[in-house]
């Protein structure tokens, strides 16, 4: 090995510390806190308090898990919504002639972060409400003449979700699709596959991990969505974030929170493990 | 004859008139021998009139430092580290029992507030401080329900047409108001640490929720405005506001005649305060009928002084408006919360939330 390599390996390891210091006292260490709360009391106020118990678990495997069912359910709803919108849309941008028109319609779709993800997801109280936007057309266009009861349920809560992470499906597709070479497209073709079987056979294995990375987007920050249910859903679309952030506010309960974050954290974890594993498996052949 | 009739029915006329506006009331006055005293006040953000401090301090010849918090566990926190120097705060009510249990607070000499003798009676005695050792009213107000006037077209009575409604409902996001009604309909104790009948309540309250769409912390009254829901638990401030803002019939607020929680603010005074003689003073000069008519029409809160009441000097409009004022005999039916300890308040918590989530099932 040479000693420019083993310099710049030094370098490395030195210029990398402060970030490692950073992980280190600002995730690892705080995990840690939360993984040994979460095995503590309940005292006055809420704080955690000796001495341990598993109790906390029992709780959230327990009621709790009603919801946490219904928090990935909703989550992996989402996710599978988004791609059945995001993909088409991917593709139609990446696969326009005009580059121009391309940076318009990556532009629009990430437009709406330009306004705080609150206000946003407010705007859909008054779209979705009894007396909103949306009932409003359809009862003067003579549709329906009751109101559709959309606000404060789960279906507001998915409209919410789905339009809140779509582009997050969108953009890494877009970044699949777009370094696709469309001449296996013929090549498929040519040797009697069809359009769909084309798709099925040829664009869609080779755009999967464009797929992967949206799906781990959106899944991941769904489950654990606070904002969303908090003003959509109502009491029947409350979702673990919502009973997470009861726990740490007021009188709460801050070592059943603890608990409550490390399984929310163990399913993202697997979610994630699925996706790695998915990825390797595709890289793989 | 009939001249007699007539001036007997003029005297009976008046008679009223002279009373409503109290010619007679004498200014409180100031007892002897505090001039050149100072005397520190610790209250609540915008929770006082403009002219009461410097009225006081022109009647005694004192000066008065006047400083602010915006929570009790902010004051709490403050005094537990020492009192800084405060001869009064104005504390809740579960704040007045944590901070006697923590001797944080000095007894009241009754017999230097003479003016005690003019609260409501109701008011007096709450389960937080029963022999008001340690507290008196300042200013108080009720859970109960705004709703829409075009939903319940005549008016709300009974808990149970919130229960029934065929429509939605928002709750409140006060989890030992809600336990109490729940406790008070079931025949219990509102403040009940019992696990079997905090269950009970938690029970009765889930078979009651199916038409909660909202457990609304803060904005209740948004809902009801907006018209996503016909009815709100609230606290009676929120729903004035808005009963006040419209300047219309839409809205309404009523308590339900089972009863429901009061909240009342109070004058107390801090451990180690400098001036324990003058801060009592104070207290009998909020406790004069004038000065506790002119905080109540500049703060538009209920008064507890049933002299400021009666003497007519607090507005028409505050005084007949029932989100501030309920009718007299509903006040006997009200329960206020006490703080029930550690492991009570967990039991409450986990109900709470086995609450919110068998709601949405």
């Amino acid at each position: 090995m040479s000693e420019r390599i083993r310099s710049m390996r030094r370098n490395g390891t030195f210029l990398a510390l402060p970030t490692t210091l950073w992980l280190l006292v600002f995730f690892v260490l705080p995990l840690v806190i939360v993984l040994v709360v979460s095995f503590m009391s309940r005292g006055r106020g809420g704080v955690a308090i000796m001495p341990l118990t598993i109790g906390h678990y029992q709780r959230t495997f327990g009621i709790f898990s009603i919801i946490l069912w219904r928090s990935i359910g909703l989550a992996a709803m989402t996710t599978v919504v988004c791609l059945l919108a995001g993909y088409p849309l991917a593709f139609f941008i990446s696969t326009r002639r005009s580059r121009l028109f391309q940076q318009i319609t990556l532009f629009l779709v990430i437009l709406p972060f330009w306004t705080n993800f609150l206000i946003r997801t407010y705007a859909w109280r008054i779209l979705l409400g009894d007396e909103g936007a949306i009932n409003g057309v359809l009862i003067s266009l003579g549709l329906i003449s009751e109101p559709l009861k959309m606000l404060n349920t789960q279906f507001a809560v998915l409209v919410g979700l789905v339009y809140g992470f779509l582009p997050f499906m969108v953009l890494p597709i877009y970044a699949s699709v777009e370094r696709f070479n469309f001449r296996y497209v013929d090549a498929a073709h040519d040797l009697g596959a069809n359009d769909v079987r084309a798709f099925v056979r040829v664009v869609l294995p080779l755009t999967l991990p464009g797929v992967l990375a949206g799906c781990a987007l959106v899944f991941i920050p769904s489950v654990g969505a606070f904002v969303t249910p908090d003003l959509l859903g109502g009491t029947k679309g409350l979702m673990i974030g919502n009973l997470i952030n009861n726990q740490f506010g007021g009188s709460g309960n801050m070592p059943l929170g603890s608990a409550l974050s490390i399984v929310m954290m163990a399913v993202v974890m697997l979610s994630l493990v699925i996706y790695l594993l998915a990825n390797r498996r595709e890289r793989g052949t | 004859m009939k001249k007699l009739l007539l001036v007997l029915s003029l005297v009976l006329m008046l008679v009223p008139l002279a009373g409503g506006q109290d010619m007679e009331h004498e200014p409180w006055s100031c007892p002897e021998g505090y001039e050149g005293q100072t005397l520190s006040i610790f209250n609540w953000s915008t929770y006082i009139a403009m002219d009461t401090v410097p009225n006081f301090e022109e009647a005694c010849g004192v000066t008065v430092n006047y400083d602010i918090y915006e929570s009790n566990e902010s004051m709490l926190a403050r005094i537990r580290q020492g009192n800084p120097g405060y001869d009064i705060v104005v504390p809740s009510g579960s704040t007045v029992q944590r901070m006697s249990e923590e001797m944080l607070l000095v007894p009241l000499d009754l017999d230097m507030i003479p003016n005690v003798a003019n609260l409501i009676p109701d008011l007096m005695g709450q389960a937080y401080d029963p022999d008001n050792t340690y507290s008196l009213p300042y200013q108080w107000g009720t859970v109960g329900l705004g709703y829409s006037t075009e939903a319940f077209p005549d008016g709300i009575t009974s808990w149970d047409q919130v229960w029934d409604h065929d429509g939605s409902v928002a709750w409140l996001d006060d989890r030992q108001a809600m336990f109490g009604v729940a406790h008070i309909l079931l025949g219990q104790d509102p403040n009940s640490t019992d696990p079997d009948e905090i269950n009970a309540a938690r029970d009765f309250l889930v078979e009651r929720g199916g038409n909660v769409v909202a457990v609304a912390a803060d904005d209740g009254q948004v809902l009801l405005e907006r018209g996503e829901v016909d009815v709100a638990i609230e606290y009676n401030g929120d729903i004035s506001q808005i009963i006040a803002e419209c300047e219309c019939e839409d809205y309404a607020y009523a308590i339900p005649e089972e009863g429901s929680n009061v909240w009342i603010d109070n004058l107390s005074i801090p451990v180690d305060a400098p001036n324990p003689e003058l801060a009592m003073v104070f207290i009998d000069y909020i406790l004069d009928a004038k000065v506790g008519a002119d905080l109540t029409n500049y703060i538009a809160y209920a008064s507890p002084n049933q002299a400021s009441i009666e003497s007519g000097f607090i507005d028409e409009e505050i005084l007949n408006d029932p989100a501030i004022f309920p009718p007299e005999e509903q006040l006997a039916n009200l329960f206020s919360i006490i703080d029930v300890g550690a492991e009570a308040e967990e039991l409450y918590n986990n109900a709470w939330d086995e609450l919110l989530i068998l709601l949405g099932q």
